[in-house]
């Protein structure tokens, strides 16, 4: 793998930039792999990176069934924050977010990581109390936030609305070293890195069945023929649902919709990431200078990739009294993703009934700004075969046990 | 846009009307169940990519729970009926059978 620097740049400059190599390879499957990882998005590029980096296993496939990055990882709204209530959030997001800001040097490839500063604003009493208690956590958890007053964030965002009749803003929880980050080029960074220490990327293979004897995976069935493994993980969001019925089990997930849109582009207006949990909507500025802006889940199973109008009806009606300015500015592009919910609204990493497979899944509205985290944390379950710190809580049998991670209560909203 | 046809006030809804209560059948079992039983009552879901039976609420109109059966992957609708039903019926059945041969029934 050549080097991206500033030198790479000037040298082909000289070279009318024909000698750029394909940042990954895309070859054909072999018989037999260490690992094998379903899914070619964010989480599952990630995990396969830390299973080369961290634990020293290279001999490893990533199967997608479209293009890599070309589901929730292309369908976000590449928000990064970690400012949750319950402990075991709390450390997952952190190191994921920790991981984001040195995530263009360790990669050698520009995720254009920017700690812009994630608001998310109090419109009730009972939000107010709610994220003073989160800010509260956060300092026992050694995670950076702090409540704000509403003149702070009004001073921290110039264009919002605090006085609204309705939603007035009594405060914000703030976390200034949240931000964005550049969707695609994570994807594309953690492929780049793949590639480059032996693995195979297989891109348009689709996974057709699960072959295990005496509960013990010995690879997959796929489009592309069988492919043999000793371990699998299985990293599909939207689609989890499938890979567990053929493998054999069931999970406490359903898939719904969850939906985005931009504006057309204006000059810069807003530095930060505002999220108003009481509309359910949330918005921040593209470097394009388009508002992007999120809302919440449609309430019925869908693997359409479509959402109802309605919903991005109500987030833009909820969303323009808290800024006024959105009122007149035209809508350009909408997007669906389907995103895969469990019972507490938390992740599951986890051992599965079959031996040598391992999900990760579950992430909900909030995987975007775990990626690397969840991919650090899956990559040990999987060299280890038992979970580390990070994943432990995130077992698929706590809703046996009732031991859940109820962030659906913590944030009030889908997150 | 989802329109069903609440199976008691005979009203085409659309989706603003009504509200979505997930799937549908669900079996709950007695104080003297496992926990996997109950585990599997509360939180393990079918969750397919193709026929589901789900529940739903015509919130604004009757105001009563009714039952869907639905595409999960296409958003087409076959047909609905009556909350009080243990099972899709049997005519709902064939229809969604006729429309998609490989459908491996109701379970």
């Amino acid at each position: 793998m050549k080097r991206y620097s500033v030198f790479a740049i000037a040298k082909e400059a000289l070279n009318y930039h024909m000698g750029w190599e394909k940042a990954w390879a895309s070859p054909e499957p072999k018989k037999q792999y260490d690992a094998i990882i379903v899914g070619a998005g964010g989480h599952g590029l990630a995990t396969a990176y830390y299973l080369g980096k961290n634990h020293g296993i290279t001999n490893v496939a990533i199967i997608e069934k479209g293009w890599l990055g070309g589901g929730n990882t292309g369908r976000n709204t590449t928000i990064i924050r970690s400012n949750y209530l319950q402990d075991p959030s709390a450390a997952i997001y952190e190191k994921a977010r920790s991981l984001y800001e040195t995530m263009s040097q360790d990669l050698n490839y520009n995720v254009m990581f920017s700690p812009r500063g994630v608001m998310m604003l109090a419109q009730t009493h009972h939000e107010v109390r709610g994220y003073m208690r989160t800010a509260h956590a956060n300092a026992l958890q050694g995670v950076t936030t702090e409540f704000i007053s509403p003149a702070r964030v009004k001073e921290l965002c110039p264009i919002l609305n605090i006085d609204g009749p309705r939603y007035p803003v009594l405060g914000a929880l703030w976390q200034a070293r949240g931000g964005t980050g550049r969707h695609d080029a994570v994807a594309w960074g953690y492929a780049r890195a793949c590639s480059a220490m032996g693995m195979d990327i297989i891109q348009q293979c689709e996974v057709t069945g699960v072959r295990s004897e005496g509960g013990v995976v010995k690879g997959v069935e796929t489009t592309k023929g069988f492919i043999g493994c000793t371990k699998l993980g299985v990293v599909v969001a939207g689609h989890s649902g499938q890979l567990a019925e053929m493998a054999g089990f069931r999970l406490p997930i359903e898939a719904v919709a969850l939906q985005a849109l931009v504006s057309e582009p204006v000059k810069p207006c807003m530095d930060v990431v505002v999220m108003a949990n009481t509309v359910h909507g949330y918005m921040s500025q593209s470097d394009k200078g388009e508002m992007v802006i999120g809302g919440g889940t449609d309430g019925f199973n869908n693997y359409t990739q479509r959402g109802s109008f309605h919903h991005i009806e109500e987030t833009l009606r909820a969303l323009v009294e808290t800024f006024p300015m959105i009122s007149r500015l035209k809508m350009l592009r909408q997007w669906g993703g389907i995103v895969d919910m469990t019972g507490d609204r938390s992740p599951i990493i986890s051992k599965t009934p079959l031996g040598n497979c391992f999900f990760n899944c579950g992430w909900g509205t909030g995987g975007f700004k775990a990626i690397p985290g969840s991919g650090w944390a899956m990559a040990e379950l999987m060299a280890k075969g038992e979970p580390g710190a990070l994943a432990e809580a995130f077992n698929m049998w706590r809703f046996k046990e009732g031991q859940f991670i109820d962030e659906s209560v913590a944030a009030g909203v889908a997150h | 846009m989802l329109i069903l046809e609440c199976p008691y006030c005979g009203v085409k809804a659309c989706e603003t009307e009504l509200s979505p209560g997930y799937e549908a059948h669900l079996k709950r079992f007695g104080p003297g169940s496992t926990d996997a039983e109950f585990e599997d009552y509360m939180f393990a879901r079918k969750n397919p990519k193709g026929v589901h039976f789900e529940r739903w609420r015509h919130t604004y109109g009757c105001g009563k729970w009714f039952l869907a059966a639905r595409d999960t992957n296409t958003l087409e609708v076959f047909g609905t009926y009556p909350a009080q039903s243990s099972a899709p019926p049997e005519d709902l059945q064939a229809k969604i059978k006729a429309k998609r041969p490989d459908w491996k029934g109701y379970k």
